[in-house]
């Protein structure tokens, strides 16, 4: 048995669910995101601060970043442990991503919730 | 005229510091050879070339090696299948350690073959005579056994190129799926359990090389898709 411990699910399995299911959200995110700037042409800062301040959209967004930062551990995790072959190198980068993925999360609440 | 141009990859631990091309000229007589026709005629100029064969007809799997940038067989690959610019270019099975010119040092390979225990287990009682299985579930093996674990697919597969020690690969998990497959086999858990780790089989992006170079024509990447739908089943 292979082992690992900063693999984020711990099985394969569902590190390989987690990357498909977020990958779903975000692709859903992504039209739906396309199509409202489609319908709005004229956007200005009422309407799109007033989309914002809505529990659901606050909900879908907030999921959409939680999806992006699992989406982008998993993947960035695969990469290193396929490419970086000397361990310090490897955990520096991996450390380095968690950190920025950590920071952006945080940041996005702030930015959902703070204005 | 029908002199073919070939360049072989040569490298002696013992006398190299480093690997080398050697170009050979082979003459033809206009006929189309397989690969390892025109490799036993280079041997009789240069005896020092070293390349494993041995049933010359894509049985024992020994000769797999990289054509023109492709896996394959020599013995059953036409040099007209594989040359590029009137040349022919022969290097060892890529992604593993070679040991001299042409041969690799397998043992990374057969050891992720063994770690899928590859034979039946059952640990129910055997019958008087033999485990007998319905036409249909031996159809089910078709497209698994076939395989003759010549390396062609898990030495073209990038996954394998960066973690052959913990990535088992498509000829080793073409064979753990033969054995979950197998209706008189019944150690499906233990099997399904020692590929769930995010190496051994989650590994495989599907890119398909395997497929592309199987000599045998089998496809390592459906029976990926299916143990993992086994275990999603299992774990959902
Ligand atoms: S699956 Fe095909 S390419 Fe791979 S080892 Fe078996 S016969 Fe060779
Ligand atoms: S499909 Fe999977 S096993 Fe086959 S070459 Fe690609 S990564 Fe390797
Ligand atoms: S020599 Fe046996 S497979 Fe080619």
């Amino acid at each position: 048995m292979v082992t690992n411990i900063t693999n984020l699910g711990r099985s394969g399995l569902s590190d390989w669910l987690i990357q498909r299911v977020s990958a779903v959200v975000l692709a859903v995110y992504a039209v739906f995101m396309v199509a409202y700037l489609l319908f709005h042409p004229n956007l200005d800062y009422a309407t799109w601060s007033g989309l914002f301040s809505q529990t659901w959209m606050r909900i879908f967004s907030l999921l959409a970043f939680i999806s992006m930062a699992a989406h982008a551990w998993v993947g960035l995790w695969t990469v290193s442990t396929d490419y970086l072959k000397h361990t310090g190198a490897r955990f520096a980068f991996q450390a380095v991503v968690i950190f920025a993925i950590f920071v952006f999360l945080v940041w996005g609440v702030q930015v959902l919730w703070g204005a | 005229m029908s002199n073919l141009q070939v360049s072989v990859y040569r490298y002696n631990p013992e006398t190299d510091s480093a690997p080398y091309m050697q170009e050979f000229q082979i003459d033809t007589q206009g006929r189309d050879l397989m690969v390892l026709n025109v490799l036993t005629m280079i041997k009789d100029q240069d005896s020092s070339l070293a390349f494993r064969r041995s049933c010359r007809e894509g049985v024992c799997g020994s000769d797999g090696m990289n054509m023109n940038g492709k896996n394959g067989l020599a013995c059953v690959t036409a040099v007209s299948e594989v040359i590029k610019d009137n040349k022919l270019v022969l290097r060892p099975l890529p992604g593993l350690p070679v040991m001299r010119d042409l041969v690799v040092d397998m043992g990374l390979f057969y050891k992720q073959y063994e770690r899928m225990q590859p034979y039946l287990q059952n640990d129910t009682a055997a019958p008087a005579i033999e485990r007998l299985q319905s036409p249909e579930d031996r159809d089910k093996l078709d497209g698994l056994y076939e395989c003759i674990l010549c390396a062609c697919c898990s030495t073209a597969c990038p996954s394998f190129w960066w973690n052959p020690d913990k990535f088992v690969g498509p000829a080793g998990l073409l064979q753990a799926y033969r054995f979950l497959a197998d209706t008189r086999d019944n150690a499906t858990q233990s099997r399904l359990a020692e590929l769930e780790d995010p190496f051994s089989l989650f590994r495989c992006r599907g890119i398909m090389n395997c497929v592309a170079v199987c000599p045998k024509g089998l496809n390592p990447t459906r029976a990926i898709g299916k143990i993992r739908e086994m275990l999603l089943s299992n774990a959902t």
